[in-house]
């Protein structure tokens, strides 16, 4: 069931989703580039599942195509879960 | 043995039923579906049971946008994810193209293209993240090569096998795996009465069998088929060679 969505635990759960990805957990910051992190198109609709399950919110590919940095995701997870 | 199961489409009969029997044997629970069968689904399930392994007969017409969603909680509640997807359900509705309907064009790629997208869609989901997946596509000799009558069904076929390649390069590095067959002339109810036109042309000169197929399914849903991806396994007895 989708929980509430707090600043503070949309970040935790994204956070955690991009550490099994690949990066190095100090690497990710809400500043993080989805570039400098490695993270593609894939890992995107990975997390966009993630996000999904855990929030009930939908990450369509046009959505993901606009996410710059890791703060984007978490902002665009906590306007549409509110 | 991994944790999941395996979703057989058109399982009732011919190539499905002989596709869910091989990965029982797999030891993976099969999710039989089919669509008007359900007494052939029962009986390609308990045949599993007899045999010491787990399935469950699931009605749902694949054509349905719907279908997914009808299939996949089901089988996720009572096995775990699904590992492995074999798109088989398909039907063909013949006529020379002058004087083939929209209902015959469209009722056949609807059924043998557009519901194995979008049970790969809903299956890739899980599959990526669990790191592991295995999805066959029964396509046909008929597409890359021609059979007049069937340009519906050929174009259902040849556009599987080009789904099929490019759905193998997105994910394959998620350790998924995605391949077509392509059976020649197999004896089903869907061949009955083409046999014998055209076993003169077929190299090995007889009709495959279902369990034939199937076991090329089996050995591209098995964990040695690691590294094959994007294939299209004809299984044609030389037609195509």
């Amino acid at each position: 069931m989708p929980v509430s969505a707090t600043r503070e635990h949309v970040e935790e759960v994204i956070f955690e989703a991009l550490a099994k990805l690949g990066p190095e957990r100090d690497q990710i910051t809400r500043e993080a580039t989805f570039e400098s992190l490695d993270i593609d198109s894939l890992d995107l609709v990975e997390l966009a599942q993630v996000i999904e399950d855990e929030f009930g919110v939908e990450m369509k590919s046009e959505d993901a195509e606009r996410l710059e940095t890791v703060g984007d995701a978490i902002d665009l997870v906590v306007s549409r879960a509110s | 043995m991994r944790k999941g199961c395996a979703l057989v489409t058109g399982a009732s009969r011919g190539i499905g039923a002989a596709t869910a029997l091989a990965l029982a044997a797999d030891g993976w629970p099969v999710g039989v579906n089919y669509r008007s069968d359900a007494e052939g689904a029962e009986r390609v399930t308990a045949a599993i049971e007899a045999a010491g392994g787990r399935a469950v007969a699931l009605q749902a017409d694949v054509r349905d946008p719907g279908a997914a969603d009808a299939l996949f909680p089901v089988l996720e509640e009572r096995f775990g994810p699904v590992l492995v997807l074999v798109n088989n359900a398909g039907v063909r509705a013949d006529a020379l193209a002058p004087q083939l309907d929209d209902d015959d064009w469209q009722s056949v790629i609807d059924t043998n293209l557009s519901a194995a997208f979008r049970l790969t869609r809903r299956a890739l989901r899980r599959m990526v993240r669990e790191r592991f997946g295995r999805i066959v596509n029964v396509a046909s000799v008929v597409g890359p090569r021609a059979n007049p009558g069937q340009a519906n069904y050929a174009a259902s076929k040849a556009g599987l096998i080009g789904f099929t390649r490019t759905v193998a390069a997105e994910v394959a590095r998620r350790g998924v795996t995605v391949n077509a067959v392509a059976p020649g002339f197999v004896e089903t109810e869907m061949t009955q009465g083409l046999l014998e036109r055209v076993v003169a042309e077929i190299p090995a000169r007889r009709a495959g069998t279902p369990a034939e197929v199937a076991a090329c399914v089996r050995f591209l849903a098995s964990e040695e088929a690691a590294y094959v991806t994007g294939a299209t396994l004809t299984v044609d007895g030389g037609l195509s060679a």
